[in-house]
Parts: C-alpha cells; sequence; structure tokens
C-alpha cells in the first residue's frame, strides 16, 4: 500500500469503549471547526477534479463537436444537427447498431440462464466450495485481447477446434466470420466465457443472504425444488438480477476488443460486408480513420441514447421477473 | 441440515463440466505456447506441453513490429499508477461519504452513481484524444493513465466498505482525543479498511491491464502497453499461432500470479460488494 499508517490496527469489533462525554469537548476551537467543515470537501475533491477533467468535460465537448463537421488540427464548420440527420440515414450506421444489439442479446440471454444455474449449483453443500468458485472466476482474470486470440483460433477454418468438433458429427466446415450469425455466435461465446462465472458469483452472493427459513416452509408445503427454485430464488434476486442485467448491457453495447480482435487486420470495418461490426468500432473507424470526428461524437451520443434505451426495456423487463405469478 | 442444501450427482456434474469449459482455453493457450506450427494446426490438437517454450518466447521478444518487452514494462507502471491513485482517491472519498457529514454529500454520492452509468471512456474518446494532441502527450504512457486515475465505482465501493468496517464510536473517539479528520483517516480509518483496499486495487489493476481501446488509438505502435503488443502481433503474424499465444500467455500470467496469491480474497470481495450493490 502507498500510505504509510502510524497506528497498530484496531480490533474489527472494539471492545466496549468508554463513550466520552455526551457531546465530546471538541479541542481548538476554530481550527478545529474549520476541519470539521472544510476537510470533507478536501477529501472528496481529488475524485471531483480529475472525473471533471477526464469525463464529464469530454462528454459536453463530444456533444459540441458532434454539431460540426470536424477534422483533427483542421477545419472546423458549425453543421447544426446534421450529423445526427446523416447518421441516422447510414446504412452502416444502423448495420453496426444490428450488429451490437443481435450480439448483446445472443450473449446476456444464454450468459444469465447459465450464470443462474451455476450460482444455484454452487449455493448447495459441497466439498471444495472455495475451489468451484474460483474456477469459474478464472476467465474473468483473463483479458478480453487473450481470450479473443484463443477463440478466433477455435473458430478457425480449417484447423479450428470448433469445426473439428462439429465435424465429429458430420457438420460441414463453417466460415465463423463470413456471415453475420455466425459471427455473432463466435464473439458470444467470448464474450459468454469471460463474464459467467463473474455473474453467477454476484448472483449466489445474493443467494446466500435469502433466509432459509422462506425454503424449509415451502418443502413443508411440498414445493418442489424446481418451484421453490421459480417462486423464492428468482423473485429475491430480482435487484441483483436488475444489477446484472445493467453492467450487461453497458459491456454489451459498447462492445470492442472481440470483435476487433476477431477482425485481426486495423481496418475496424468488422469484416468484408461489416457483418460484425459494432457501433463502437463504428465510432472509431469513423474518428480515427476516417478522420470525421464530428460524424464520430454524433455517433457516439446516439449510442449512450442506444444504451439508456437497452437500460430502460432491461429494467422493465428484469421488474417483470418472477413479479406476479 | 437439511436435505435440499446437498449437492447431488447432477449438481457436481454440471459444477464439473463448468470447471472444465473455464480452464480449457486456458490450459489450450498455454499449451499452444510450447509447441511447433505444425503441431498447433494438428486435428485433434495437442493437449499436452511440448518442448518449445523457450524458442517461441524468443521469437516473441524478437518481433520487431509488437514491441513485447515494452508494452510488458509500459503496462506494469500504467495498471501500476492507475491503481496507487484510485485506491488512494477512492478512500479518501469512501471516508468522506461513509462518516463525515457535509452539506450536499447525497447529492455528490448521487452524482457518482449516476454517471457510473454513462461510458465516458468511449464517449469521451474523440476531445480526450484532442487533449492529449494539444498537451503533445499522444504516444505517451501518461495519456492512457490520466483518464483513468478515478473512477466511480471504486468511491462507491470504499463508501460501502467503510460504512461498515469502521464503527462510528471509532471515529468519535478519536474526535474526543483531539485528532483531526486526516489523522482520524490515516489512523483509524486506513488500517481498518484495508481488506477493502486490497480487492479494489486487484480489480483496478486487472481491468487497467486489460485496457484496450483508448491505448490502441492514443499510443504508437512502438511504445505500446500489452494488448495493443498482441494486436500488433496478430495483425503482423497471424499465422504463427504458437508465438501469438506465447504471447498471449505471457500477458495473462501476471494476472493468474495475482490471482492465486489473492483469489480468496477477490472472490469474497466481489461477493461482499455484490450483496451491497
Amino acid at each position: 500500500m502507498s500510505l504509510k499508517v502510524d497506528a497498530p490496527a484496531p480490533a474489527r469489533r472494539p471492545g466496549p469503549h468508554p463513550p466520552g462525554p455526551a457531546k465530546p469537548a471538541r479541542s481548538g476551537g476554530g481550527l478545529a471547526r474549520f476541519d470539521l467543515r472544510a476537510t470533507p470537501y478536501f477529501l472528496v475533491s481529488p475524485y471531483f477534479l480529475l472525473f471533471t477533467l477526464f469525463g464529464v468535460f469530454p462528454l459536453g465537448y463530444t456533444l459540441w463537436v458532434s454539431l460540426h463537421d470536424w477534422e483533427l488540427g483542421g477545419d472546423k464548420t458549425f453543421l447544426g444537427l446534421d450529423n445526427y440527420i446523416e447518421l441516422i440515414a447510414d446504412e452502416a450506421f444502423w448495420n453496426s447498431v444490428i450488429n451490437t444489439v443481435g450480439i448483446f442479446v445472443m450473449s446476456t440471454i444464454p450468459q444469465l440462464v447459465l450464470a443462474l444455474m451455476l450460482a444455484n449449483a454452487l449455493n448447495k453443500r459441497i466439498r471444495g466450495r472455495l475451489f468451484f468458485r474460483l474456477g469459474i472466476l478464472l476467465p474473468l482474470v483473463t483479458s478480453v485481447v487473450a481470450v479473443a486470440v484463443v477463440f478466433t483460433q477455435l473458430y478457425a477454418r480449417d484447423y479450428g477446434m470448433a469445426n473439428w468438433f462439429l465435424g465429429l458429427f458430420g457438420v460441414d466446415r463453417i466460415e465463423w466470420q463470413n456471415q453475420s450469425w455466425t459471427a455473432w455466435i463466435a464473439i458470444s461465446t467470448m464474450i459468454d466465457w469471460r463474464w459467467t462465472g463473474y455473474n453467477a458469483i454476484i448472483l449466489l452472493a445474493a443467494m446466500q443472504t435469502i433466509p432459509k427459513d422462506l425454503y424449509e416452509a415451502a418443502s413443508l408445503d411440498g414445493a418442489s425444488a424446481r418451484r421453490q427454485f421459480w417462486q423464492i430464488t428468482v423473485p429475491m434476486l430480482r435487484p441483483t438480477l436488475i444489477f446484472v442485467v445493467f453492467i450487461s448491457t453497458i459491456g454489451g453495447l459498447t462492445l470492442y476488443a472481440e470483435p476487433v480482435m476477431f477482425e485481426g487486420n486495423p481496418t475496424l470495418a468488422g469484416g468484408a460486408t461489416g457483418q460484425y461490426q459494432t457501433v463502437a468500432m463504428f465510432i472509431v473507424k469513423e474518428g480515427f480513420r476516417d478522420f470525421d470526428m464530428g460524424y464520430a461524437s454524433a455517433a457516439a451520443w446516439l449510442l449512450f441514447a442506444l444504451i439508456l434505451i437497452g437500460t430502460l426495456i432491461n429494467y422493465s423487463f428484469t421488474r417483470r421477473i418472477g413479479g406476479n405469478k | 441440515m437439511n436435505r435440499i442444501w446437498d449437492a447431488g450427482p447432477l449438481t457436481k456434474a454440471v459444477l464439473a463440466f463448468a470447471l472444465v469449459l473455464s480452464a480449457f482455453p486456458i490450459y489450450y493457450m498455454f499449451i499452444m505456447a510450447t509447441r511447433t506450427n505444425s503441431e498447433a494446426i494438428e486435428t485433434p490438437p495437442p493437449l499436452l506441453p511440448g518442448g518449445h517454450l523457450g524458442e517461441n518466447v524468443q521469437r516473441l521478444l524478437a518481433a520487431e513490429d509488437a514491441h513485447f518487452a515494452t508494452g510488458l514494462i509500459n503496462s506494469i507502471i500504467v495498471s501500476t499508477t492507475v491503481t496507487v491513485s484510485v485506491v488512494l482517491v477512492s478512500t479518501l472519498a469512501g471516508f468522506a461519504f461513509a462518516k463525515l457529514r457535509f452539506r450536499g454529500s447525497k447529492i455528490l454520492l448521487g452524482l457518482i452513481l449516476v454517471t457510473m452509468m454513462v461510458p465516458l471512456q468511449q464517449m469521451g474518446i474523440v476531445p480526450l484524444y484532442e487533449m492529449m494532441v494539444t498537451l503533445g502527450w499522444t504516444g505517451q504512457i501518461q495519456a492512457v493513465i490520466l483518464p483513468f486515475l478515478v473512477n466511480g465505482f471504486g468511491v462507491f465501493m470504499m463508501t460501502q466498505y467503510t460504512t461498515q468496517a469502521v464503527p462510528d464510536e471509532l471515529i468519535e473517539a478519536g474526535r474526543v482525543d483531539g485528532a483531526s479528520t486526516m489523522r482520524i483517516y490515516a489512523s483509524v480509518v486506513l488500517p481498518a479498511v484495508r481488506p477493502g483496499m486490497a480487492v479494489l486495487a486487484l480489480l483496478t489493476f486487472m481491468q487497467n491491464w486489460n485496457e484496450f481501446m483508448w491505448p490502441s488509438i492514443v499510443l504508437d505502435p512502438a511504445n505500446p502497453v500489452v494488448q495493443t503488443s498482441i494486436a500488433a502481433l496478430n495483425q503482423a503474424h497471424g499465422t504463427d499461432y504458437v508465438m501469438l499465444f506465447t504471447g498471449t500467455a505471457a500477458s495473462v500470467l501476471p494476472l493468474f500470479i495475482v490471482f492465486i496469491v489473492f483469489g480468496r480474497q477477490i472472490v469474497g470481495g466481489l461477493m461482499e460488494g455484490a450483496v451491497k450493490a
């Protein structure tokens, strides 16, 4: 740790401590009062200063740039909403939106179902619990780029293990990168492989806070394990499910590294016909390959709108899970 | 104990299968790093380590377009700096939000929560780039350090952690003894929140070690971080599987070491954080 501590660590639960005078006498008068008033702001200021500089300011500035024909170090002409109007008519943009949403849906649904199953399994009494928990978290510790490299090889046309495995069942070789849906599957498995265990751990933590007597009462009433899962576990998990879906929505809709690595070459086009170009790839391509910064900024704001819509849809959907059954 | 809590054979099978699925791609990556290219494309692929690790490492370090060693060193510098900053800033702010009363604290904390939902790095990418151009920092690693020095998740997590790990009486006792707020932070709060700091440090380190999009835009190929270095390898030597896998394996090795040493704390921290969320 970076800070020296000049006192021994106190016990986490201190014994009965002398409560002291009812109104603690604050020595030092003015100086101490200044300390009480001002220090909290001093403590939170590093966060807000840096956050304003590298978070809020760029966000607002993006809006400003998006209203211009803006080239890096070149001409900056005010356009008003022209970039947005052009974007909304841009097929390439909509293609990237469809890909992003497609991959998001294709990855999130199986991921949540699997994570729920895993969490439920881990919630049972079993030997070596920690071992299993660490095991399913292992993928999280690998990097996105590493995962993409490994999976891209697994999905290679001629020597890839996926095609070899399918070949055992008489399925012809699939060119995973050539079609939208096959590329979506390949990319979705990368996402799911890395995140399912993490989500399972989060859901497991929430499962463990569900009072056991709920299950005992249900058992006495003769409810099956499956029924208990759907009528007790899932409804009680709703807040955590909302949280998990929420994180997945932001992660899924800003997807970048996996499709870029899957592509291999640095064009950011997402395949010959853009079959797996995501919105994030579209933004970077417009801004940093074609140097149309205004257009890229407008796309960034539309991405934000997409995330807001996605979050709202998911929120209302998740709220209903196990709701009034 | 109640019968319904015991794991049946089906549960064990599900878990064992999940474990194999989790571990296999990682195992495969390490195996490939010890093989030759002709072995790597055999079907079925080899599933045991071979003897070519040394030669793959040498080729990796010699691959001029990847600058792998530079990338590794840069990643260590970037991730460490960012981690120290995030942990420091988050414990300071977390202490204030959890234990001190000040006007506007609820609003400020709410603001942090709201902004956690905005993908700032992706949305602000154009102005951030212009900022770095103006400062003359494109291609240099401070360009990938500065935007990540704080994050809302860290503040939120340390606020939660400090609330439950530091009893109010302890702070009051410090006040009675005449300690200043900073003094209380240093000698009461910091020691008590150490486990939370450790988890935040590990998560932050991992996250920054994995950062890809922004470094790939703002850094030069000659001065990469480890992830962009691998992307360069992938572009230039995509068919040299074993070298690519050697680089990939080397890039995740530091994280694995951390995970093996601190795995228990990471799981505990994730679970604790999750319940509070």
